[in-house]
């Protein structure tokens, strides 16, 4: 079995499909007009969800690739980065839209005042340098820098988590939830980094050249 | 607020002159014959399941509200025992068993008791009261309440001058309640069973409402059925829903929002634009009137004691609003 052509092929289309089809599924729900009493508050919190779960699918990856051994797994990470950038768009551009209505005085007060909102803002900012270098003509260019500029999504993450976990007003089963996922798929990572291990694949330092 | 007599006969052709959905489909069901005789009768509330078209006197609405669309109040609802989303309610409250049901009344009274709700309501008259309802989280609807004020209830069990407040309590039931299970980590979203008080001047408010019923039919169980409390100048999570028991006492009770993050929810829980939420602002809302993505919501000044500051600010009268939230 070819693995990359499975990876390009198969798990590729496949994973595209399935983080496209809750932004369908909101498309459709607009149309149809059923997206409950309250559809601006729903817009938001869906896309912010679905922002939230590509960005763990995106850090699962380098611990999937390494314990599966299927490097070629890195081929679908670009894939899934875009796919969060892409839904934490929609997230702040329905909040600021459908949600705040354009209402900019509050919208500046919640930036100063309001630390959940300050902490969301904050990830959503650093995923942009992450989406716009995320060409290859800017992985070469950037060569061994790029890798350290993409370290930014570690921190993006955890603002990402404290965001969610902020603005809960008292059930903190689904955040705390989110928030273990992503302490493990960190703990992992500081447990590779220790000085005297040597990683078996997928040493940092070859992961741009995977990405052709 | 409408004058307080009753106006003689259920239903006449000249009390359906308001333009909204709600009357016209009641003249329909009246024309059709479907207004059942005895469903006209306040008790209706207590002997019929959920949803049961009640007569009610009707308020003129002098203010001009417009009202938020019956589907809307009747799906969007915070009612944690049927769950979190506010979709979960309406799905999940069908199990409720709203019929037989009863309230216990205890503490400083010289007629405690448990009273089937039928008894409760047995000689009430019910009025329609059309409130602005504003959520604790910034949005906020206009509801056609049914129901009469708590202050009839409670000089019928003749509170002791010891009666300094009132505390009441939601049914606890996990069975019928899912949302009282813990949740998958373990966490319950609050301490069951669901609790609140006011202050005896607060209950005995003209205001102060025991609702049965919306939109001229008996409350559904994700509305709070079949008996809750509506204080229209406080945050909605003061409107206590499927009430079991009512405790007058000396001292403050506690309440279940303040229990579970006492910096965020006071005792009080009077709409206040002045006073921020730590994580928002209180100063505007947005007042849903319906499901549509586009006109469906507007963004509104709030107003201090939610528009009724004319009839209860003076129950405030030097207390320090900012540090009694």
């Amino acid at each position: 079995m070819n693995r990359e052509l499975w990876v390009r092929r198969g798990l590729k289309p496949l994973l595209f499909v399935a983080l496209s089809v809750p932004a369908l599924w909101l498309v459709y729900g607009i149309v149809m007009a059923d997206l409950g009493a309250d559809p601006q508050k729903y817009l938001v919190h869906q896309t912010g969800k679905w922002a939230l779960n590509s960005l763990w699918l995106t850090l699962a990856v380098t611990p999937l690739r390494r314990w599966s051994g299927i490097a070629q797994l890195l081929l679908v990470r670009r894939m899934l980065g875009l796919f969060a950038f892409f839904y934490a768009c929609l997230h702040v551009t329905a909040y600021v839209t459908l949600y705040m209505q354009l209402d900019w005085a509050t919208l500046l007060e919640d930036l100063t005042k309001r630390p959940y909102i300050i902490v969301g803002f904050a990830a959503f900012l650093g995923l942009w340098p992450l989406a716009l270098t995320s060409t290859r003509a800017q992985m070469r260019r950037l060569g061994r820098r790029w890798q350290q500029l993409h370290r930014l999504v570690y921190p993006v993450a955890i603002l990402v988590a404290v965001h969610f976990v902020w603005q809960v007003k008292s059930d903190l089963n689904q955040p705390l939830f989110y928030a273990l996922l992503l302490g493990f798929l960190l703990a992992v990572r500081v447990y590779w980094q220790w000085p005297v291990r040597q990683s078996p694949i997928g040493s940092s330092r070859q992961v741009p050249a995977a990405e052709k | 607020m409408a004058p307080l007599i009753r106006i003689a006969g259920a239903l006449n052709e000249a009390r359906v002159s308001d333009e909204t959905a709600y009357f016209q489909r009641r003249q329909v069901l009246q024309a059709l014959g479907l207004l059942a005789a005895g469903s006209l009768l306040p008790a209706a509330a207590a002997q019929s399941g959920p949803g049961q078209a009640l007569s009610a006197r009707r308020d003129g609405n002098p203010g001009k509200l417009k009202l938020t669309e019956e589907a809307a109040v009747t799906s969007y609802n915070n009612f944690y025992e049927f769950g979190l989303d506010k979709a979960d309610p309406a799905k999940n409250a069908g199990r409720l068993k709203t019929a037989p049901w009863s309230v216990v009344i205890e503490g400083e009274v010289n007629k405690p008791g448990r009273y089937d709700l039928e008894d409760l309501l047995k000689g009430v008259e019910l009025e329609e009261r059309i409130y602005r309802m504003r959520c604790v989280e910034a949005w906020s609807m206009v509801i056609p309440w049914i129901g009469f004020p708590l202050a009839s209830l409670i000089k019928r069990f003749e509170p002791t001058s010891k009666a300094k407040y009132v505390a009441f309590q939601t049914l606890h039931d996990p069975q019928q309640m899912p949302g009282q299970k813990p949740g998958f980590l373990g966490f319950s979203s609050l301490d069951w069973p669901y609790v609140e008080g006011l202050r005896m001047d607060e209950a005995m408010h003209p205001l102060t409402l025991l609702a049965v019923g919306l939109y001229g039919k008996t409350l559904l169980p994700q509305n709070g059925a079949p008996l809750r409390l509506v204080v229209p100048w406080k945050y909605g999570f003061k409107g206590i829903k499927s009430i079991v028991r009512i405790r007058f006492q000396e001292s403050q009770p506690a309440t279940s929002w303040n229990r579970s993050a006492p910096g965020e929810y006071g005792f009080y829980a009077n709409v206040n634009p002045a006073v921020d939420h730590p994580r928002w602002s209180q100063a505007r809302e947005r007042r849903i009137y319906s499901g549509s993505l586009f006109g469906g919501v507007e963004r509104i000044e709030t107003l201090p004691f939610n528009g009724y500051a004319e009839q209860v600010a003076g129950l405030y009268a030097g207390l320090d609003l900012r540090r009694n939230y």
